[in-house]
């Protein structure tokens, strides 16, 4: 029983840290809290990274954020500024760390940190309620936030 | 983005703008008689808000009419129910709660100062602790289970009772170490969104989370009547949901942590008036 368990964590890790990942310990911020090399090293798809803003159960950006060009979803948050134009005036480097974790460049920042496993109060199994058991998977895997940054880009005005 | 708020008409045309507004200049006066003070001056102790208000005022228009008028309000069956087991005797020494308290009207000052410090027992008391404390040591009941039915439908009547009254719960003396551990909690970051009570009901009251247009986070109006689960909602239950969605590991129901958050959390609405049974979605 306790062996399947463990089979069934080691395959679920796979799934989110893969070959190539740098994994979310590692990730090394810039002063700023710039993250230069790409985290998965596989170029981001737009198109996904448009999907993960706005699915509840992966980035659910816009709960946060009202983006112009998602209008279509209904919904959008006032809790953190418009992303309208963020592609303008933000480069990739700076926008992968602010969704790694977003505290290396605001600090105190009510935004989640997409990409760390390590360091919370409490952490839990998910939205249970209970207590996290084994070690934590980021919100977003290492493509998902390459992806998000692609699609970012396109947010030019 | 808290200015919203206190820019007062901006913030009411940005969020109107947004989504389905609620009416955050409306009052509420329940039966047409009874006046319910949804917006007041902070209490002295809080720092970082000039102004509290009841959850009822980011409510949609339609939510907020439903507690105007017991007719409307689905809550008051439950207060009935409770009105039903004030009268009823239970336990080995065969007494109701009316036995000893006669009407209960004549505890109307109860929920407006609960929890409180109890000298007997040297502990601060939910009125949920104190219900239990009368079914096991006065009537020589069984205990009701924290949040159980019997229970919300009996803090259901003890708070209509008492509808109007201002929240004034002690935060000095010997309450005032629990107190300190409640306040800690609300501003301590859980989980793995790394969230505190804090950074949605005062930073960011007033302001849509997705959906939800965010409150103080205010105990003043419970139990209360959810249109999501239909039915009674206990104070407990309510910050379970919430630190779960922090991805966190909770507290239970009835622990001591939640005890010190509900003193902490009740006494930011001091000058709020009660209204349980409130209704919310
Ligand atoms: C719980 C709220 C919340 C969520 C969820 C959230 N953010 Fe944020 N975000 C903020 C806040 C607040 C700021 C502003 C930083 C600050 O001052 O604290 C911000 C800042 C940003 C910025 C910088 C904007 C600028 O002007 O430079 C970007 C880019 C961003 N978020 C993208 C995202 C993306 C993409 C997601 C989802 C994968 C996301 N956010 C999820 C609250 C959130
Ligand atoms: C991620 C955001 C978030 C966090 C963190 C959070 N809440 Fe909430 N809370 C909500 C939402 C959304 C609602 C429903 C709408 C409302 O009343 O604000 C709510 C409702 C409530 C209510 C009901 C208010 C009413 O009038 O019915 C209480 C009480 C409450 N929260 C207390 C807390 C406490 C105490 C904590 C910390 C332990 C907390 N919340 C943390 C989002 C949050």
């Amino acid at each position: 029983m306790k062996r399947l368990m463990l089979a069934g964590t080691f395959s679920a890790l796979a799934t989110v840290v893969t070959a190539g990942d740098v994994a979310p310990d590692d990730v090394v911020y810039g002063e700023y809290g710039d993250v230069t090399a790409s985290l998965s090293g596989v170029a981001g798809d737009p198109a996904a990274g448009k999907e993960i803003m706005v699915a509840r159960g992966k980035g659910n950006c816009i709960a946060c954020h009202q983006v112009t060009a998602l209008e279509e979803y209904p919904f959008h948050g006032e809790v953190g500024p418009s992303l309208d134009g963020v592609g303008e005036y933000r480069t990739a480097e700076e926008l992968r760390g602010i969704l790694a974790n977003p505290k290396m460049t605001y600090e105190g920042t009510i935004m989640p940190a997409f990409y760390r496993v390590s360091g919370f109060t409490r952490p839990g199994d998910a939205f249970t309620g209970k207590a996290a058991e084994g070690p934590l998977s980021p919100l977003l895997t290492a493509q998902e936030i390459e992806d998000v940054v692609a699609y970012l880009q396109t947010l030019t005005d | 983005m808290k200015s919203f708020v206190k820019g007062g008409a901006a913030a009411l045309a940005i969020i109107a703008a947004s989504q389905v507004g609620a009416d955050e200049d409306a009052n509420l006066i329940i039966n047409g008689e009874t006046e319910i003070t949804v917006r007041a001056d902070a209490p002295e102790h809080l720092d970082n808000v000039s102004t509290i208000y009841s959850g009822w005022v980011f409510r949609s228009d339609e939510t907020q009419a439903l507690q105007m008028d017991d007719f409307d309000n689905p809550g008051m069956i439950f207060v009935d129910q409770g009105r039903d087991s004030w009268v009823l005797a239970e336990g080995s020494e065969g007494k109701s709660c009316a036995d000893c308290h006669n009407e209960p009207e004549s505890l109307a000052n109860v929920r407006p100062t609960y929890p409180k410090w109890n000298d007997e027992t040297e502990e601060v008391r939910t009125i949920a602790m104190q219900i239990n404390g009368c079914r096991t040591e006065q009537m020589g009941a069984e205990p009701w289970k924290y949040d159980s039915t019997s229970m919300l439908n009996m803090e259901a009547l003890l708070s209509s009772v008492a509808r109007g009254q201002v929240m004034n719960v002690a935060i000095d003396g010997p309450a005032q170490s629990m107190w300190e551990q409640g306040k800690e909690l609300y501003y301590t970051r859980t989980g793995q969104l790394d969230l505190s009570c804090a950074n949605c009901h005062e930073d960011n009251y007033g302001n849509y989370i997705r959906a939800d247009h965010l409150s103080q986070g205010q105990t003043n109006g419970f139990p209360v009547y959810r249109l999501k689960n239909a039915k009674l909602n206990g104070v407990h239950s309510r910050f379970k949901g919430c630190v779960r969605d922090t991805r966190a590991e909770t507290y239970a129901v009835g622990s001591e942590e939640f005890i010190a958050l509900e003193l902490y959390v009740a006494s930011r609405g001091n000058g709020l008036s009660v209204e349980g049974p409130a209704v919310r979605n």
